[in-house]
């Protein structure tokens, strides 16, 4: 197991950019678990929420960003709503997130491809186009059999569109996403 | 007749769940529940936006809050809990000027954070009421033991969506009872299907979704009941990928709420949309009938 | 005049960061100061001798001491300059630790500061006039609010101190939360058996008055003599004729009343006796159950009574006690767990309180010390524990510890091994609080030889699945999340402060804080007294406590009111309200607004005039405030003093002063 060296290894200027970005203050955890205990993705995390939260509060920027959980993070805020502190853990985790994506880290690709590609396809229509997200999500991770099989069972229902629902509006939806390019410059 | 709402249907019901969209409209109708379409409306950005920036999502959202203000009214409902939590957090985090001034740095004309956001559920819960409801019942569901399934954010965080017990709601179970329906206890009622992780990791919505059946199936209901397009698809469309993961072998239809109303206001079922859904709901409806016409002879 | 000041080092507290050498030397400048000196404990023996010496050598006739709060030192100088003849109240005192050196570093500013405020200080003190106590006698009986342990112990030792008692209790029978318990941590003696006999002993104590099913409407006087209203509520039974024989209870019809000696597990008769070794042993009748009261019919009690004690028509009664101390013990309540609705929010019936299972473990519960599921009887296997429901949880607005319930948390864990010994019993626990004499050696025995599996994580969520309870937590220290699926749930509820605290405290003219516990008068070394002469605190009114502490309390309240009651003669404090006859004009504004009735309309020569009875005035000050002829001033904070005090602050250039 990794050892941690708390006198150099905690990086305080990442704990209080996740504070700015977050709203939160990290040290009022007092790792009583309740976050972990009702989060329905402990399964699946390779870190639990409470001890990404403890990570946090030693300042460990780089497991936390490098985790599968921060991908895996559904936002269903069981965390934020039974945190007997207060904390608005999902959205820390949100933040995280956002850090992850500014660095670089993509452990979990298809995740991140297919919220890229849902919202390109925004961008695009103003509305999402689903047929058209699915044909993003397969071309990029070249995973062509995904949800191939339920073609059958939902082709005939005729509820998946072949052409995108274009919206007047689609350049002013396209002009959001520009702005926030050239802020985040 | 309601107050004009602006309707808001999401991106969603033009596409896989248009049987909720179908369905909303039809009973609103019926219900005289007053829909207004915003015009020329746009995506919230859902999960994904807010996955990207706290900002941009907002942004995505306060587009159609624009719209409305534009429309002059002051309330706008929706049937997604997705769209409900975007639009409700737009509206909530713009209470801080600063975050205010950088969504609207985004748009091309600047919002405010007047619009009031409802669900097209709470508007029934408010404007029609169960006992209203029920009065206008003409085929009640009352052979049907549904087990209604909220999902997770149409009620949480409390502070942002003040609306029903974010542990226990009850809304659903209410309009349920007042068609007819028998409501089956289901605890995990607001515990997460897997959201929209179905598409990248398969894995993480079977077991999720898979422990919601195997939970409504042990506590005998014969169909789960939703107001949530993404929780019905990963429970319906879905069904036969976590049955093949979790070696089991659910047929639990799993309906819309209104389409539920819909059919015991006795509308047209052209108009619900029930031949929308992955699993047939027929045999369910047609045990329903058996039951409801044995208790009464 | 001749003032001397004495400007106090305390160690390096404050001559730390201010130059007291330099405050001593510029005091010399002030107008009327004689003599100034600095030195190293003014509080010290050394110290006070010092001080004594100046008044003599020097001729001094008022005193500054520059020091730390007069809320502790205060009545030690005034006791200093009186042992040098001069009066009490010709000493001023300039905090110049937790106003000055505790609060800032830069020791020039820091100097400036202590120097206005001895400034201030001179000021005043030339206005100064010696003040003399009158003394009044003391009423020496005591009543006692609350009849928990707390209450029975400061109950006992008051009468058993020779004392006059008047014990009231809002419930029909006196035993508090105690009588409730099973066992008691450490020893896991017999709750009942240790305070049953204490609780004979208040019943048969000549000195003491017992007033069950009674509560106290008003309290008004002052220490020494308060006149206590006391409400006895209707029992419809007469007490001076019912025997407790408990054939009412055997024949009434109404089985199904709430039974809140047993917190709601199982029924109760609408006439009732709440348990066997009730004191008074009496019955009385809930008349939201009782079926005479209900629909007008029956009257099955009143047949059968070999007494004829059953009064249908009894009204509340209003009785007066006269007594010269009260000891607040009114206790605690539970934190109401259907708050967390992710515990099922008392929608699952097996999902029970700390309490309730008590209720389980106790021979003379309801299951008589069988421990059954409330939904099926069944014996459970698992018996899962969640600590910390209402305590440590900030957002259910309650951020403190209960402090007691590791403790008897891990009593009831391994009582369940007693009671049946194949069970599995866990606990959700966050850190375990022991700090008691033998406290952590027994939750260690619940681990150690109990075999008590401890989980150190809160739970999320409680759902049923089948017959059995699905509960999910965190292990955070296996860091992930843990789920057992259990028979029976008991949640460690929290103390909270007793329903009806804050009205309470203002009856009897207490602080409490936020939470409605009541506030003592200094944490540490007034834990007792309250800042309302007279009224004492015992147990757990004051904040969570266990019995042992609550006992230690009652004891401590009690020996505090014998303390009080060894004078024949109480002295008032002086600084009171004084009205000025030939000022006042008799407008009765100062009537209206004084909190505390010390303020009267006389007659002087035919004219209205305010009087103030000096032993009720609080020294508040409000009157002065409102009276709008400055006729009524505070002694010893007249308006002339404030003035001057302000005066001495605004004289200088405030660039100096404030920089």
């Amino acid at each position: 197991m990794e050892i941690l060296d708390l006198s150099n290894s905690r990086d305080d200027e990442f704990i209080s950019q996740v504070e700015e970005e977050s709203g939160q203050r990290v040290r009022l955890c007092y790792q009583c678990g309740n976050c972990t205990a009702g989060c329905p993705y402990t399964f699946a995390f390779d870190i639990p929420v409470s001890r990404m939260m403890r990570l946090l509060q030693a300042g460990q920027k780089d497991q936390i960003l490098s985790s599968h959980s921060v991908w895996l993070c559904a936002t269903c805020e069981s965390c934020t709503t039974r945190c007997p502190n207060g904390i608005d853990v999902a959205r820390i985790v949100d933040v995280l997130r956002h850090m992850a994506r500014r660095e670089g880290y993509a452990t979990e690709r298809g995740v991140k491809v297919f919220w890229d590609s849902f919202l390109e396809s925004v961008a695009k229509h103003g509305r999402v186009y689903e047929m058209g997200l699915l044909t993003s999500y397969i071309a990029k991770t070249g995973k062509v059999w995904t949800d191939a099989e339920l073609g059958p069972r939902i082709l005939p229902k005729g509820k998946l569109h072949l052409t995108p629902s274009r919206i007047q509006g689609r350049e002013a939806v396209a002009r959001i996403f520009q702005r926030y390019k050239e802020a985040s410059k | 007749m309601s107050p004009a709402y602006a309707y808001y249907p999401g991106c969603s019901g033009l596409g896989t769940s248009m049987e909720y969209e179908q369905s909303t409209r039809a009973i609103c109708e019926a219900l005289d529940v007053n829909l207004v379409d915003i015009p020329d409306w746009s995506c919230c950005g859902s999960t994904p936006a807010h996955t990207v920036d706290h900002t941009l999502s907002c942004a995505l959202a306060a587009r159609n809050l624009g719209l409305v203000e534009k429309m002059g009214l002051d309330t706008v409902i929706t049937p997604c809990p997705s769209c409900l939590t975007n639009l409700k957090t737009a509206v909530h985090r713009m209470g801080d000027e600063e975050f205010m001034r950088r969504v609207n740095s985004l748009l091309d004309e600047p919002v405010g954070n007047t619009v009031r956001v409802k669900s097209v559920l709470q508007a029934l819960i408010e404007d029609v009421g169960p006992e209203k409801l029920a009065e206008r019942v003409v085929r009640p569901l009352s052979g049907l033991r549904v087990a209604p399934y909220y999902g997770c954010i149409m009620n949480r965080p409390p502070e942002v969506m003040e609306f029903d017990d974010h542990e226990n709601p009850v809304a659903m179970d209410r309009l349920m009872e007042a068609i007819g329906a028998e409501v089956a206890p289901f605890p995990l009622k607001v515990e997460c299907c897997g959201a929209s992780f179905g598409v990248a990791r398969k894995d993480v919505v079977a077991r999720l979704s898979g422990k919601l059946l195997d939970l409504a199936e042990a506590n005998q209901a014969m169909a789960m009941v939703t107001a949530c397009p993404l929780c019905q698809m990963n429970l319906d469309l879905r069904q036969g990928q976590i049955n093949a993961a979790t070696k089991s072998q659910h047929e639990m239809p799993v309906f819309y709420y209104t389409q539920l109303i819909g059919l015991a206001l006795g509308l047209d079922e052209s108009s619900l949309g029930l031949n929308k859904l992955c699993v047939n709901p027929g045999l369910a409806l047609r045990e329903a009938e058996r039951k409801t016409a044995e208790a009464a002879s | 005049m001749r003032i001397g000041v004495f400007v106090c080092h305390c160690g390096s507290n404050i001559a730390g960061n201010v130059d007291v050498g330099s405050v001593a030397e510029q005091a010399l400048s002030l107008p009327d100061v004689a003599f100034a000196s600095d030195t190293m404990y003014a509080c010290a023996e050394q110290g006070q001798e010092g001080i004594i010496e100046a008044i003599r050598d020097h001729g001094l006739d008022g005193v500054v001491v520059a020091s730390c709060t007069p809320r502790m030192h205060e009545p030690t100088f005034r006791r200093t300059v009186e042992r040098a003849g001069l009066n009490r109240y010709m000493f001023e005192m300039a905090n110049i630790r937790e106003h000055v050196s505790w609060i800032g570093k830069d020791k020039e500013a820091n100097t400036r500061k202590a120097l206005d405020l001895v400034s201030m200080a001179v000021s005043k003190l030339r206005y100064d006039r010696p003040l003399t106590p009158k003394s009044f006698e003391v009423n020496k009986r005591v009543m006692v609010v609350g009849g928990g342990v707390a209450g029975i112990q400061a109950a006992l030792d008051c009468a058993n101190g020779g004392l006059e008692v008047v014990l009231v209790e809002k419930q029909s029978t006196i035993g508090g939360k105690m009588a409730k318990l099973d066992k008691t941590f450490p020893t896991v003696d017999c709750s009942s058996c240790i305070l049953g006999p204490k609780m004979v002993d208040v019943s048969q104590h000549p000195n003491i008055t017992l007033y069950a099913s009674s509560e106290i409407d008003e309290l008004s006087g002052y220490v020494g003599n308060y006149t206590a209203t006391i409400r006895r509520k209707a029992t419809y039974v007469d007490w001076e004729a019912c025997t407790g024989c408990g054939l009412c209870m055997e024949k009434c019809p109404s089985k199904k009343s709430a039974d809140y000696f047993n917190e709601g597990v199982g029924t109760t008769t609408a006439i009732n006796i709440p348990f066997p070794q009730a004191i008074p042993k009496k019955a009385s009748i809930d008349p939201d159950f009782c079926i005479r009261f209900t629909k007008g019919k029956c009257g099955v009690c009143a047949k059968v009574c070999p007494t004829e004690a059953i009064r249908y028509e009894q009204e509340d009664e209003l009785v007066t006690e006269e007594v010269g101390a009260v000891i607040a013990a009114t206790g605690f309540d539970l934190f109401d767990t259907s708050k967390y609705a992710q515990y099922g929010g008392g929608r699952y019936p097996d999902v029970i309180t700390s309490l309730q299972y008590e209720r389980l473990l106790s021979a003379s519960g309801p299951t008589g010390g069988h421990v059954k599921r409330p939904s099926d009887g069944k014996e459970p296997e698992t018996v899962v524990f969640v600590q910390c429901v209402g305590s440590r949880d900030k957002s259910v607005d309650r951020p403190y510890c209960s402090g007691f319930c590791c403790m008897y948390t891990a009593k009831q864990a391994i009582l369940t091994k007693d009671h049946l010994p194949g069970s599995q019993s866990y606990v959700f626990y966050m850190d375990i609080r022991a700090p008691g004499k033998l406290y952590d050696e027994f939750t260690r025995r619940a681990m150690e030889e109990y075999d008590t599996r401890y989980i150190r994580g809160r739970v999320a969520m409680i759902y049923p699945k089948g017959d059995k309870y699905v509960v999910r937590g965190a292990d955070t220290l296996a860091g992930t999340q843990v789920e057992i699926e259990a028979d029976l749930v008991v949640l460690a509820a929290g103390a909270e402060s007793a329903k009806g605290s804050p009205r309470m405290a203002e009856k009897l003219r207490i602080s409490y804080d936020k939470y409605g516990f009541f506030m003592e008068s200094h944490p540490k070394l007034r834990p007792v007294e309250t800042n309302t002469a007279g009224v004492f605190l015992a147990g757990a009114c004051q904040g969570p406590k266990d019995i042992p502490s609550s006992v230690s309390q009652g004891s401590a309240a009690a020996s505090k009111v014998l303390e009080m009651f060894s004078k024949d003669m109480l002295e008032s404090d002086p600084q009171v309200a004084a009205v000025d006859i030939k000022r006042c004009i008799g407008c009765g504004k100062c009537v209206q607004t004084c909190p505390f009735g010390a303020i009267e309309e006389t007659d002087f020569r035919g004219q209205p005039k305010a009087g103030v009875i000096e032993t009720v005035c609080q020294g508040c000050g409000l009157c002065t405030a409102t009276c709008p002829q400055g006729a009524i001033q505070l002694q010893h904070f007249t308006d002339n003093q404030i003035l001057a005090e302000v005066n001495a602050l605004c004289r200088q250039p405030l660039v100096t002063s404030f920089e």
